[in-house]
């Protein structure tokens, strides 16, 4: 009786583990079935070209423009982010590590990574938007440089939840060794902090830039759906998560297909940029 | 000869104690700067949504379903407060976030169970592969998904069961992880305990492992629910929105967020925006502190 509940609840317990693994198959599985129509059609031109065009009879779908908003404006967001989370990761777990302050900060920046994409949107198009325009940095305001701002925000907290580990982990031994030998703060986090930090660092900034290639709606909001190449970080276009979010609406046939191909490229894309932030931390463990 | 002396040349000069602390006062400062930056986005933003949108914020804003364009049209024309609430995408939203959490929780835990029971296996590992990878598609995709697996072949149409899948996709991998996570902190002794006095495995698992991991389930379960209710991207694929309450599953039904875009979307209505956005931001912010607060208080 006992032996047979012990198999019954390690059967299930097996059972249910599968279940994740075939989502994850059929996800893969589905995206590709959805691009076919897409891929037949388009083949390599869809990588490589950048002309999108849905008119009924002479419909074309290159998906390299998308592929470029998506590279630049997430790169830019990055760039944005890593002064924000490299000091602002000094601050809760260096500074004021194991204090109030450290702390509340720490819930705060927290905090960043729960407020929806929508809320990100509606701010930056009513209060950043107009900013930018005020600036004079481009005319309408929108465009790659408000979504990479806004993106810089959102991807703050990933790019800091890591680092924090990482700095709260070099052991106190070798920074008061520094200090022993009349180090300044600031001379013990170069020689000491960040070199054992570092590639704990470095893996979560690339997870950041995962999550910032992926964001969908505030972006969608900001970037002002051009489906061009943008020609510099002020213009006008569109990313591969916009663009589905777009056009999804009106698309059918072959459309549809060609925004499931965007799906595709996308997953493959964020998967591949978030495994190699994981290879990094799984090297860091060993 | 010479070299030797240019270099203690350059470093009585650089290292002189007055530069050095100079340089490390300067840092500092960029801290404090840097993260001030940061954290203030968080008031500038929630500040932001109260100052737009406390006006709008009434008794019937939560009981009646949103306005129809025209009679926001009039009100608007005649300075007045837009009449009708978001009745229908609270309801909406809760609906969707009560069928993700069925579809997920059950089986996310069992997952989280074995990854824990099994964590050195390499298929183990492969499982833990899988839920990262799951946790990183972007939620668009996910949108995509469920419109391919429910809303094509399954409801014939947007409807909130494709909605709730889609959330159930985001939501498991983040419950599988935290229930890993709590589950590795129970003491071994405990298991061992048990098992010493003759208790079958599926009881140990269920009266000794889990309740005292359970305010750490609590936690992950809250945070995946307030991560999902947010979400909008992957609803405009799947439920589409209503403009009133739905209860049928097979048909399309409104949330929040998808509110939310509606009213971004109507000029007549944009008024109606920040005090959803108050609605929406305080209760995912509640939950998400509420998760924060458990897991505080379990580590003490």
């Amino acid at each position: 009786m006992q032996i047979n509940s012990d198999k019954v609840l390690k059967r299930v317990l097996f059972a249910s583990s599968l279940v994740i693994l075939l989502i994850g198959v059929a996800i893969l599985i589905s995206l590709i079935e959805g691009s076919m129509p897409s891929i037949s059609k388009m083949g390599w031109k869809f990588l490589v070209s950048s002309k999108w065009d849905p008119t009924q009879g002479s419909e074309h779908y290159g998906a390299l423009a998308f592929i470029v908003g998506t590279l630049m404006t997430s790169v830019l967001a990055l760039i944005i982010a890593i002064p924000l989370a490299f000091f602002t990761s000094l601050f809760i777990a260096e500074y004021f590590k194991g204090t109030k302050l450290g702390a509340v900060v720490g819930t705060l920046v927290d905090l960043l990574a729960g407020i929806p994409s929508i809320i990100y949107g509606l701010w930056g198009f009513y209060i950043l938007c107009p900013l930018v325009v005020k600036s004079g940095l481009s005319p309408q305001g929108f465009g790659i440089f408000t979504s990479s701002l806004i993106l810089a925000v959102m991807i703050v907290p990933y790019a800091t939840s890591l680092s924090n580990t990482a700095i709260a982990m070099v052991p106190n031994e070798l920074k008061e060794a520094a200090y022993s030998l009349g180090a300044t703060r600031m001379e013990v986090i170069r020689t000491v902090i960040l070199p054992n930090a570092r590639s704990g660092m470095a893996a979560s900034y690339v997870l950041a830039l995962g999550r910032a290639m992926g964001e969908t709606l505030a972006v969608t909001m900001l970037i002002g759906n051009a489906d061009v190449i943008p020609h510099s970080i002020f213009s006008t276009g569109n990313t591969m998560a916009s663009v589905i979010a777009n056009q999804f609406g009106e698309a059918s046939g072959l459309q549809l297909s060609a925004l499931i191909e965007i799906g595709l490229l996308l997953f493959i894309i964020t998967t591949i940029v978030n495994a190699i932030g994981k290879y990094i931390i799984k090297k860091i463990g060993q | 000869m010479n070299h030797s002396m240019a270099v203690e040349k350059k470093y009585s000069s650089l290292s002189s104690i007055r530069y050095r602390k100079t340089k490390d006062r300067l840092f500092k400062g960029a801290v404090m700067f840097f993260s001030f930056i940061t954290i203030s986005m968080v008031f500038l933003i929630i500040g932001t949504l109260l100052i737009k949108g406390y006006r709008q914020i009434n008794w019937a804003f939560f009981t009646q379903v949103a306005p129809d364009t025209f009679s926001a049209m009039m009100a608007k024309s005649s300075g007045q407060i837009i009449p009708g609430g978001i009745a229908n995408g609270i309801l909406g939203s809760l609906y969707l976030v009560a069928i993700a959490s069925v579809l997920s929780i059950p089986i996310g835990i069992l997952i989280g169970v074995y990854l824990s029971e099994n964590s050195e296996k390499k298929y183990a590992g492969l499982i833990r592969d899988i839920a990262d990878i799951l946790q990183g598609v972007p939620s668009i995709v996910i949108g995509l998904i469920a419109y391919i697996w429910i809303v094509v072949p399954v409801t014939r149409s947007y409807s909130v069961l494709a909605g709730g899948v889609a959330l159930a996709i985001m939501m498991l991998p983040l419950i599988v992880r935290s229930t890993e996570e709590s589950l590795k902190r129970v003491p071994n002794t405990l298991k061992e305990a048990a098992i010493a006095l003759g208790t079958p495995y599926y009881k140990v698992i269920w009266r000794v492992v889990i309740p005292s991991a359970f305010s750490g389930l609590m936690s992950g379960i809250l945070l995946s629910v307030s991560r999902v209710l947010g979400e909008t991207a992957p609803l405009m694929l799947t439920t589409l929105g209503n403009p009133n309450i739905n209860w049928n599953i097979m048909k399309p039904g409104s949330a929040v967020p998808l509110l939310i875009w509606q009213f971004y979307n109507n000029p007549n209505m944009v008024d109606l925006i920040w005090s959803s956005t108050i609605f929406l931001m305080g209760f995912v912010l509640l939950l998400n502190l509420t998760s924060k607060w458990i897991e505080a208080k379990r580590k003490k």
